[in-house]
């Protein structure tokens, strides 16, 4: 039953509420028992008082009915009122843990899932599993206990009629066999596919633009109707094997029913049982056909569950593997003080998944205050060494250090506090303008605000946004033009005068005049921060103390602007140089 | 764009008021094509129902009848009794394997039919919905909401009919046996029918709101993981743990008070069954008493009793997952009832031919290098968003076909807007723009998404291939045109050198692409479009120098005679420009050849200057 594990890991969870939820079991079983108790009351009276006309004699088991009546309504109430809460609490209490595994887990790894895989763990594996502790479970525990209750009764009574029910077990429990495996893997399988459905909507959501642009929504509908398609059939296939195992359960305790009346009368006959018997055997016999033919949707349920239980674990035993030394992530570490001298020693890197080295014994040193401009063709690793500063990712080998100390010695937050970033893809989260920006400095207040609006040119437009600071923006607020979110991102990087400022080409949608202002006002405010920016501006890299040039993951030329381009052909074509002289030339 | 976001992205929440009515018409529209099968599954409950109350009888026969005789030595009754009662049994396993692969298989067909309507709804709907509407509220109504209807379909739908067939019949049995029995047992309806009354409005409100929680979860979710890096590197984890715990609370209180719902719902119901249960003893034992009823009568009154209210339980069962399919529903009515602005013509026109277009695409593409461009013209148009302001006040422009034009001006000038207009993702506020003299309005939109393509700063990749992915293009493109559109942007040694070539997955082994490739990728699909009309939305602002310049290389050659309208930053653009606009608050304030401008004195001058000392 090793395959069970990832619904035991739920064990602490469940033995946090284990009084109540023993409560839950406990009201399910009795609700079971009173199914067989409340019968035998019924006939009492019938073969009693109401057969002697003994009004007198009636009340006491009448009360008793009601008695049992009442308590089975409240049993109900009471049981579905105590596990409500319980469940939708563990709900959101997984939700929450996996929510928060995803947020310490590397950028690496979450480029390596597919969004929709993520998301259909978080809500509908999770929905699953709350259904199961709800009501699948308690029953999955009961009815079995019902069902052996009832056996026992039959032995107890005849061991023949017994015998029969555990023989009519047999072939129900290769049935259970043959099913169990098929449906889970019919289950994980369509699961997967769920979350292939959301990971292909999101992206045609997403990608609209592109596909409306070239006219291919009917090729990404199509394209969704495949996945659907395949999603539908992974699902007819788990109703076939439903109705196999659901027909089984129906057809087999009919059948020991009526091999209990044959052989009964047959021992009727020869002497060894009663008419009674017979007759009572068939009443228990029938009351234990509901639970069997409800095992067969328990089961559904409980593989379906393990399937839910089983995903959630895969993302819950991510390896964090960027983590402070002591393998978890504080939250808010102290900030020990820093000069700011940023180095990269023989740093390598390459993909987990693949062998090619985007960075290859990689050398470089930024001092204290200076400006570092790093340039070089797309693809040639800028994005990849600007994520390895604040430990997105982690070098494969040798080691980037601030002021000698080897970044991944420090807990990451304070690394990430003292490393302000902005993306060359600029990430606005759903709020206002000014909580925004407020992000790079927690707690800073509107002057500082607008300051960093400044610096980053963004205070004109912010200041005509309809509701200035208090603008929502973000994907659920007003859409901004490209230019107007990088200068966001930027003011965010800039606000808290971080130690150390790296800058992913953060202008790139910005015209010449207003990058200059931002460069200008970013040497005059920052003086101390230490610069490393990606460029391919030639007046970007003029601004800058000095100047890297990146070719294959390599530092293949290293100066001042003017001495690289008397020095380096690569920067040349790369500042592109000589076709200004060509069209110098034309001109 | 006039008022913050928020607010109409809550007002996309809220529902219109008849979307109860709206729902249920979807849901018809959904069933009806399945009406044979629905027929034939509801016949199939009608032989099920049957077999369950005359199955017992069989059984009850044998002991009756079969037993006492089998003793005096006759065996035919009990053979025949037990032999039909196998025979039930039998066909209630076969009836239970066919409807339960029916109702799986036409309840994921429906779902599939839905899922298709939404996605192709969706994609239909104009781009100002989509920047009002988040993408994590559209993917909860894909997923979170369709599951919730699944669950009624499959599970609820059949069981529902069935219980209450069950009960019709046994109500028939009730009366047939005892009038004034009966009564008291109909009687027990009337509680029955005020607390469904009560619990369908309370069920309804719970459910709505668990539907209104889980997608604002859903799309805080969506939002987190989709900006990892910012969330890490500004250590924003705790704060988004806090806002995803408040509104996980809110779905888990809605969860709570729906679910508590069902206690008391059940709770009642069960209580009524079994008052009545008792109600109905101590009257029948008083009718037998008095003499008015047989107590034969009264015993199989009682056993039907408990079997009439057994199926309660599971129609409560079916009343929660219908109210909460019925909540997720109107979300996803609500969806596809939204009627898109941008529509595609009744009567589409199709756009003048060009001359011998028929010929083979291989000698074609040589020819049609020279005047496949198409002439654009924009008549008095005025442009504002929703309420807002105009953005663009009024504007006349006419490019002649295979005119390549630079469109230049600061942010917020209104370049984008234009540009959106001339794509169609929207349509003017007044006056018209044209391609060749067809109103966009009422050209076909496969001709006009073939001939006017657009590539802007954002360049998202799907999943699959890059070859794939170059290929959304032009579906149809072969390996070879691939190879050679990759090749004339500059991808293709990068591509090589991948783990699987073409083949890479993009998000996978090793695929990952950085911006200035991915740019790539959206040129390389645009040379692979082969349009009439080129419009580049700052398409390469995270473009090396060299790699630009090779791009625009190639795009000056392949696209040659093509009309383009370029939007750019660097003025480099201009090397390749037979025209210059300068745009500023939604107007042109100067237009002519980049010669002209360059040496007069007017806002172009400037930039330029500025341009030409920002490089080298």
């Amino acid at each position: 039953m090793i395959f069970v594990r990832p619904l035991l890991r739920f064990w602490p969870d469940l033995r946090s509420r284990i009084g109540v939820y023993v409560l839950v079991l406990v009201l399910t079983l009795l609700a079971n028992g009173i199914q067989l108790v409340v019968p035998m009351i019924t006939g009492h009276i019938i073969d009693g008082p109401i057969a002697h006309r003994d009004l007198s004699a009636l009340w006491l088991p009448v009360l008793g009915v009601l008695v049992i009546g009442i308590a089975e309504a409240v049993g109900m109430w009471a049981r579905r009122m105590i596990v409500a809460p319980v469940v939708a609490s563990w709900e959101i209490t997984w939700r929450s843990r996996l929510f928060d595994r995803l947020q310490y887990t590397s950028v690496a790894i979450h480029d390596s899932w597919e969004s929709g895989q993520l998301l259909s763990r978080a809500v509908n594996d999770l929905s699953m599993l709350r259904r199961f502790f709800a009501f699948g479970l308690p029953f999955l525990v009961s009815t079995p206990i019902v069902l052996a209750v009832g056996t026992i009764m039959l032995v107890v009574m005849q061991p023949v009629f017994g015998l029969i029910m555990i023989v009519m077990a047999v072939p129900a429990i290769i049935a259970v066999a043959v099913f169990e495996k098929r449906y889970r893997e019919t289950s994980r399988r369509s699961q997967d596919t769920m979350g292939e459905v959301t990971t292909d909507v999101e992206e045609s959501i997403q990608g609209i633009r592109i596909l409306k642009s070239f006219g291919r929504s009917p090729w990404a509908a199509e394209r969704f109707s495949a996945i659907s398609s395949r999603l539908k059939a992974l699902e007819i296939r788990k109703a076939e094997l439903d109705s196999w195992l659901w027909s089984v359960l129906l057809l087999l305790p009919t059948l020991a029913q009526a091999a209990i009346v044959a052989i009964g009368t047959w021992g009727v006959v020869q002497g060894w049982t009663t008419v009674g018997t017979v007759v009572a055997a068939v009443t228990i016999s029938m009351v234990l056909r509901m639970p069997i033919e409800m095992l067969g949707f328990l089961l559904a349920d409980a593989l379906m569950a393990l399937t839910a239980a089983g995903r959630y674990w895969e993302v819950i035993d991510i390896r964090h593997d960027i983590t402070d030394a002591d393998g978890s992530v504080e939250d808010d570490p102290e900030v020990g003080h820093y000069r700011g001298q940023l180095s990269f020693d023989d740093v390598s890197f390459h993909f987990s998944d693949t062998d090619r080295l985007t960075l290859e014994g990689l050398d470089l040193r930024i001092e204290p205050g200076q400006t570092l401009a790093l340039v070089g063709a797309t693809g040639s690793g800028k994005t990849t060494l600007a994520s390895l500063v604040p430990r997105l990712q982690d070098v494969t080998s040798g080691t980037v250090s601030i002021d000698g100390v080897d970044i991944r010695q420090m807990p990451v937050n304070e690394l990430r506090r003292l490393v302000s970033v902005s993306f060359e893809d600029p990430i606005l989260f759903s709020t206002s303008v000014a909580e925004n920006v407020e992000m790079g400095a927690p707690g800073a207040d509107e002057e500082e605000i607008w300051n960093a609006l400044e610096i980053a040119s963004a205070k004109d437009f912010v200041s005509r946004l309809p509701e200035g600071l208090d603008t929502q923006v973000g994907e659920q607020g007003l859409s901004l033009s490209g230019g107007q979110r990088q200068r966001l991102a930027l003011a965010r990087a800039v606000i808290g005068r971080p130690r150390i400022l790296v800058l992913d080409d953060p202008l790139s949608a910005v015209d010449v005049d207003t990058e200059d202002r931002v460069q200008r006002a970013l040497r005059e405010i920052l003086p101390d921060s230490t610069t490393l920016i990606i460029a391919h501006r030639p007046s970007t890299a003029a601004l800058a103390d000095v100047v890297a040039v990146i070719d294959d993951g390599r530092i293949a030329a290293h100066g001042t602007h003017e001495e690289l381009l008397e020095s380096s052909p690569l920067y040349r074509e790369l500042m592109g140089a000589s076709a200004i002289t060509q069209e110098g030339g034309r001109a | 764009m006039s008022a913050p976001r928020l607010d109409s992205d809550d007002e996309i929440e809220q529902l219109p008021p008849d979307i109860a009515a709206k729902a249920r018409a979807l849901l018809k529209s959904l069933v009806r094509p399945h009406l044979p099968m629905v027929i034939f599954l509801a016949v199939i409950v009608v032989l099920t129902a049957v077999l369950l109350v005359i199955g017992p009888v069989f059984i009850a026969d044998a002991l009756d009848k079969g037993i006492p005789a089998a003793i005096d030595g006759d065996l035919a009754p009990l053979i025949r009794a037990v032999t039909l009662f196998v025979a039930s049994a039998l066909g209630s396993a076969i009836l239970a394997f066919t409807s339960t692969r029916l109702v799986g298989i036409t309840a994921q067909k429906i779902l599939f039919t839905l899922r298709e309507r939404m996605v192709t709804h969706v994609q239909r709907l104009d781009l100002g919905y989509h920047e009002k509407s988040t993408s994590g509220r559209l993917v909860s109504r894909q997923t979170s909401d369709m599951e919730s209807v699944q669950q009624f379909l499959s599970y609820s739908l059949f069981e529902t009919a069935l219980a209450l067939l069950q009960m019709s019949f046994i109500a028939v049995t009730l009366i047939v046996l005892d009038v004034p029995l009966a009564v008291v047992v109909f009687a027990g309806f009337v509680p029955l029918f005020f607390i469904t009354k009560a619990a369908n409005s309370t069920q309804r409100s719970a459910y709505r709101r668990t539907r209104t929680s889980i997608a604002k979860v859903i799309v805080h979710f969506v939002e987190t993981m989709g900006g990892i890096r910012a969330v890490q590197a500004y250590r924003r984890q705790p704060e988004r743990r806090g806002t995803l715990s408040d509104q996980d609370t809110r779905y888990r209180d809605a969860n709570t008070d729906a679910l508590r719902g069902v206690a008391w719902f059940a709770g009642w119901t069960r209580l009524i069954g079994n008052v009545t249960q008792t109600v109905i003893i101590v009257v029948g034992a008083w009718l037998v008493i008095e003499g008015w009823t047989q107590i034969g009568v009264l015993a199989a009154f009682i056993l039907y009793l408990r079997r009439f209210y057994g199926p309660l339980d599971e129609l409560v069962q079916a009343f929660n997952l219908y109210q909460s399919a019925s909540a997720a529903l109107e979300k996803i009515a609500a969806v596809l009832d939204t009627d898109p602005e941008v529509v595609a013509p009744e009567n589409p026109q199709m756009l003048p031919t060009h001359g011998e277009e028929s010929a083979d695409s291989a000698s074609s593409a040589a020819e049609s290098a020279a005047g496949s461009g198409r002439a654009l013209d924009l008549e008095a148009v005025r442009f504002a968003y929703a309420d807002g302001p105009d953005v663009i006040p009024r504007f006349d422009l006419h490019i002649p076909a295979g005119q390549i034009v630079a469109l230049v001006g600061a942010t917020g000038a209104g370049k984008s807007t234009l540009v959106k207009l001339v794509t169609r993702f929207y349509d003017p506020s007044d006056g018209r723009v044209s391609l060749d003299e067809v109103d966009l309005r009422d050209l076909d939109d496969e001709q006009l998404r073939s001939s006017v393509v657009m590539v802007t700063q954002e360049s998202f990749l799907f999943a699959g291939t890059i070859a794939d992915n170059i290929r959304i293009g032009n579906p149809e493109a072969g390996d070879e045109e691939v190879l050679a559109a990759a090749r004339a942007v500059g991808l293709d040694a990068y591509i090589r050198r991948l783990p699987d070539g073409y083949a890479t997955d993009v998000k996978k082994r090793g695929g990952r692409l950085s911006s200035g490739q991915r740019q790539l990728v959206s040129f390389a699909r645009v040379f692979l479009a082969d349009p009439d009309v080129v419009v580049l939305d700052e398409a390469t602002a995270h473009l090396d120098i060299p790699s630009e310049r090779l791009v625009q290389n190639a795009l000056a050659t392949v696209l040659e005679g093509r009309t383009a309208i370029i939007i750019a930053h660097r003025l480099s653009t201009v090397e390749i420009a037979d025209r210059v606009l300068v745009m500023e608050a939604g107007r042109i304030v100067e237009d002519g050849t980049p010669d002209e401008l360059i040496s007069g004195t007017g806002r172009f001058a400037q930039l330029h200057q500025a341009w030409r000392d920002s490089l080298v």
